[in-house]
This record gives C-alpha cells, sequence and structure tokens, in this order.
C-alpha cells in the first residue's frame, strides 16, 4: 500500500499535570480518504489532533505525514500539510477581513503577490464565501465563519484537512451546506464529531476513541450497528435515527455518489421527524 | 455576536475630516495633546480656544456634539478623582459653597478636569471620524513598532468576543435573580469577572494555537496586511 497520509504509531501523551490522555493510538489514514474520529468527550480526540501537526509532542510513539516525521525541523512543512479547522471559527478568523485572514497561512507560508490572490479566491470559492472577502470576519453568521475558517485552511493547499467537530453549533441549513462543501472537496479528511449522523453521511470508515486508546475502526455503518460497542463507548444515535433504515451503500467504505445526493436519502430514511436529526454536536 | 460591533466609537461620515489621511489626523491629535498638556494651567484663556478647536473640528465632520460628549462618560472616574484634590490637598485655604478647600489643590483639580477633558473629546473626535482599521493603518505608516500595532489590532478583533462573553455571564446572572448592579451581588459579580478573565486567557491560547497550526513563526505576514 501506499505511504499513509496520517501515520500514527504508538502515540502516548500526558499533559504537564500529570493527566494521561492517549495510551498507544494507532491510526492509518490513506489519500482520498474520508475518515470519522469518534468518541465520548474526553476521549482524546483533540489531543491526538493537535499531535497530527506538532503543537502537541508525542510522550511515546511516531506521527508521520506523508511519510515525514513531525518533529521540530519540519514544523513548517507539517503544518501545511495538514490543516486544522478548529471547534471555534472565533478562535481561527483573527484578522480584519477575510481576505486577511484566508491569506495569513499562505503569508507564512511565503506566497506573495498574485499567487497569493488567487490562493485566497480559490479557497474562497471552494466554500461559496467569495463575495464577502472584504468583509470583516466577525460580522459573517457562525454559518459563514465555519466555512471561511474552512478556507483559511484550504488555502494552504494541505494534504489532509482535519476538522474538530465541524458541524457543531450550525443550524440544519448550515451543517448540510458544510456537508456539500466536504464532498466537494478533493482532500483527504479526518473528521471529529459527535454528530453520528453526519459521520455516516459523510464518511464511509469511522474510528472510536476511548478512554485515550483506538476500540474500533471499521466501516461507519458497522460501528455505528454495534450495538455493544456503542454502549461500552457512551456513543448514542439521535433519538429516532437508524442507520440500518438508510439507504444500504450509506458509510459502508464506497463512497457515496455525489450525483444522488445522500443527504436527502438519509432524512428520508429517518424513523421518526427529520427534526430529530439536527445537532447532537451541540451537546458537547 | 448581534449588532453592536466594535464601530460604537465610530460615526459614519464623509466630511473632510473623515476623508483626511489617518496619519495625519493621529500626528494632528498627539500635538494637540502634548501642546494642550504643556499649557501652564493658569493661562486660563488658553483653554477655551483650545476647546472652539476641538468643536469646531467635530461641527466640520458633522459628527453630533451630543454624541461626542455622551461617549465622555469614561472620563468619569478621572474627574471624580480631581474633584477629591481640593479636599486632601495642602496650602491655604479658602471657601467654595461653605466648604473649606486648598486654594492650590483647586488649581490643580482645575488644570487636571480641563486637559483631561480636552485630550478625550479630542481622542473621540478621532475615533469618530476614522475607522479602526485605518488607525492601525496609520500607526503602520508612522512607523509605531509593528508588535504594538497587531497586539492592538487583536485588541480590537477581541474586544467584541470578550464583551459578548461578558454579556452573556451578565445575563446568566441576572436570569438567576443576582443584580450585578447591586452592591450586595458584587462578591459574586468580581468571581465572574475573574471566570471573564480566564476564559479570555485561554481564548488567547486557542487563539494562538490556530497561527501555529497556519504556520505562524512569530511576526504578521507583510503579504496579508494590506
Ligand atoms: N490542557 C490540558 N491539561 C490537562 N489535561 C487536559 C488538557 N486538555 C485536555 N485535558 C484532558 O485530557 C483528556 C482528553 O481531552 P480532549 O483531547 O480534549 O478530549 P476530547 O476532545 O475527546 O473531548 C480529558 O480528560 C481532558 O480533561
Ligand atoms: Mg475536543
Amino acid at each position: 500500500m501506499s505511504t499513509p497520509v496520517l501515520d500514527v504509531r504508538g502515540l502516548a501523551y500526558g499533559y504537564p499535570d500529570g493527566h494521561q490522555a492517549l495510551f498507544g493510538v494507532d491510526l492509518h489514514v490513506h489519500r482520498g480518504e474520508r475518515v470519522a474520529l469518534l468518541g465520548p468527550n474526553g476521549a482524546g480526540k483533540t489531543t491526538l489532533v493537535l499531535h497530527l501537526n506538532g503543537i502537541l509532542t508525542a510522550g511515546a510513539g511516531s506521527v508521520a505525514v506523508s511519510g515525514l516525521p513531525v518533529e521540530k525541523q519540519h514544523l513548517q512543512e507539517v503544518r501545511r500539510r495538514v490543516g486544522i479547522v478548529f471547534q471555534d471559527p472565533d478562535d481561527q478568523l483573527f484578522m480584519g477581513t477575510v481576505r486577511q485572514d484566508v491569506a495569513f497561512g499562505p503569508a507564512n507560508l511565503g506566497v506573495r503577490g498574485a499567487d497569493l490572490d488567487r490562493r485566497v479566491m480559490a479557497a474562497l470559492e471552494q466554500v461559496g464565501m467569495a463575495e464577502h472577502v472584504d468583509r470583516p470576519p466577525h460580522h459573517l453568521s457562525f454559518g459563514q465563519r465555519r466555512r471561511v475558517a474552512v478556507a483559511t485552511v484550504l488555502a494552504m493547499e494541505p494534504e489532509v484537512l482535519v476538522l474538530d467537530e465541524p458541524s457543531s453549533n450550525l443550524d440544519p441549513a448550515s451543517r448540510r451546506e458544510l456537508a456539500d462543501i466536504l464532498r466537494s472537496l478533493d482532500v483527504t479528511v479526518l473528521m471529529v464529531t459527535h454528530d453520528l449522523p453526519y459521520a455516516l453521511e459523510l464518511c464511509p470508515r469511522s474510528v472510536v476513541l476511548s478512554g485515550g486508546t483506538v476500540v474500533a475502526d471499521g466501516s461507519t455503518y458497522d460501528v455505528l450497528t454495534d450495538d455493544a460497542l456503542m454502549r461500552a463507548h457512551r456513543l448514542e444515535l439521535p433519538f429516532g435515527f437508524d442507520p440500518r433504515s438508510v439507504r444500504p451503500g450509506l458509510g459502508t467504505g464506497v463512497a457515496p455518489d455525489r450525483a444522488a445526493p445522500p443527504r436527502t436519502d438519509a432524512a428520508g430514511g429517518l424513523v421518526a421527524s427529520p427534526g430529530t436529526h439536527t445537532n447532537p454536536g451541540d451537546l458537547t | 455576536m448581534g449588532a453592536a460591533h466594535g464601530h460604537r466609537l465610530h460615526h459614519h461620515g464623509h466630511s473632510a475630516v473623515h476623508r483626511a489621511p489617518a496619519h495625519l489626523k493621529i500626528l494632528a491629535l498627539v500635538g494637540f495633546v502634548l501642546l494642550v498638556v504643556a499649557t501652564p494651567r493658569e493661562w486660563y484663556v488658553a483653554f477655551p480656544a483650545y476647546l472652539a478647536v476641538v468643536v469646531g473640528v467635530v461641527l466640520t465632520a458633522r459628527v453630533p456634539l451630543l454624541w461626542i460628549v455622551r461617549r465622555m462618560v469614561v472620563e468619569v472616574p478621572f474627574l471624580v478623582f480631581a474633584a477629591l484634590v481640593p479636599f486632601v490637598a495642602h496650602g491655604p485655604r479658602t471657601e467654595v459653597l461653605g466648604l473649606s478647600v486648598s486654594e492650590p489643590g483647586l488649581v490643580a483639580a482645575w488644570g487636571l478636569a480641563v486637559k483631561a477633558t480636552l485630550g478625550v473629546m479630542a481622542s473621540l473626535t478621532l475615533a469618530a471620524t476614522t475607522e479602526p482599521v485605518d488607525v492601525l493603518r496609520g500607526l503602520r505608516r508612522l512607523h509605531v513598532p509593528s508588535l504594538m500595532v497587531e497586539i492592538m489590532s487583536f485588541m480590537l478583533r477581541y474586544l467584541d468576543v470578550v464583551t459578548a462573553d461578558l454579556g452573556r455571564m451578565l445575563t446568566a446572572m441576572r436570569s438567576r435573580g443576582c443584580d450585578p448592579r447591586s452592591p450586595r451581588h458584587w462578591p459574586a459579580l468580581a468571581r465572574s469577572l475573574g471566570a471573564l478573565f480566564i476564559r479570555s486567557y485561554e481564548r488567547g491560547e486557542r487563539v494562538h494555537l490556530a497561527m501555529l497550526s497556519r504556520g505562524y513563526t512569530g511576526s504578521l505576514p507583510t503579504g496579508a496586511d494590506q
């Protein structure tokens, strides 16, 4: 098999206050995959994410990005390859205008002038925010800010996009718009989420992290329908949502067909009212 | 985050004062404030003249005077302090409204109050006629160290976020039957201000992580700031 985009081996980490958050995590993500990282609160998901671009340094084990070990001398390149979209867009958007914010990353990489402009506009077009290029980010709606946050990372042309709870706090329409955007992108995606229907909709594969170790790794459909596993790790489907009633083919390792929007099928397959299927991510 | 966005001090307009280059306005403000501060407080006629200048600029900018005056409440704690000086200062005493006050203290209080008022009015006029981003751009043109300009632009950006945080905390306090204005509840208010400080500090850390994740190495890229 080719070199994995993300290659995490035996990763362990304890916070300086002595709290051990990760106990030997193994994770491989290959090019073009969309993988959901599931797990209860405090499982260590964010801690794992912060290792992927070297914000935190492994206590034991190793992380490599497309073969490049995450070590001090490679940090700049690693951070170009791994784009992290943080949970709160207000943490990520700190410049005066959308343009400056999206330019921040590539400018740090030394991109200048027309090249920089081209990257900024391309990234904003990918998330459908091009017309807001000159507005201050804090004047945008929450859903728009989340999309701009995705653009700030896309402008760095990363090899893998890592999203920490991308659907949290979004209203159903913004949540669907973001799903459409993520599906249209041609990058590898690792998505941390509590929103299990979202995982099923977008990610053929899911990895469950619990108590600082990987306890399951398989097709999202198999993970979500394994009741014993779900119960053991505090994973709960939203009321009325049953993956078995959703069209087979979703989340079973076959990438959903973009021409036939699976979202409609997912909604149509709901047992109870579609309203129950909104925002489990809000509960965090 | 609502409608109240960072421009509470800005009064939109298209007057000559609004259109003047920001760095010139900043220089004019600094010059004016230095002049006011350097004027001996006993030159009583100079101060009305200064006031006339500021009022003249405000009128030229077509900013309502009352609009400026209302925003001068920031000065109140300072004026209270100035009002105390005549009571605590030494020197020969004199009678004002039946109260015995120190004469040099009275002059000192006049000096403090009038100079502060003129300074605050002039600064508000700059703020009213110049967009915050233009002020920052002006400072950069004047070669103010870029680190300072960066810090100011972050303050500007997160002032709203922190104010909104504070607003939510106060609402939460009120909904639990606590009136933040009543001195009886000041201990609770103090605790929530402490919590706000910690929240803001943690946000600062998260923003820094997000910056590092996008390749930040210690200075804002020049390409990103036009
Ligand atoms: N800065 C920190 N210092 C100490 N412990 C932390 C810190 N951040 C997180 N933790 C702890 O590490 C564990 C994993 O946290 P985290 O990775 O944030 O979980 P998740 O994102 O899966 O909810 C939790 O028990 C949490 O309390
Ligand atoms: Mg987390």
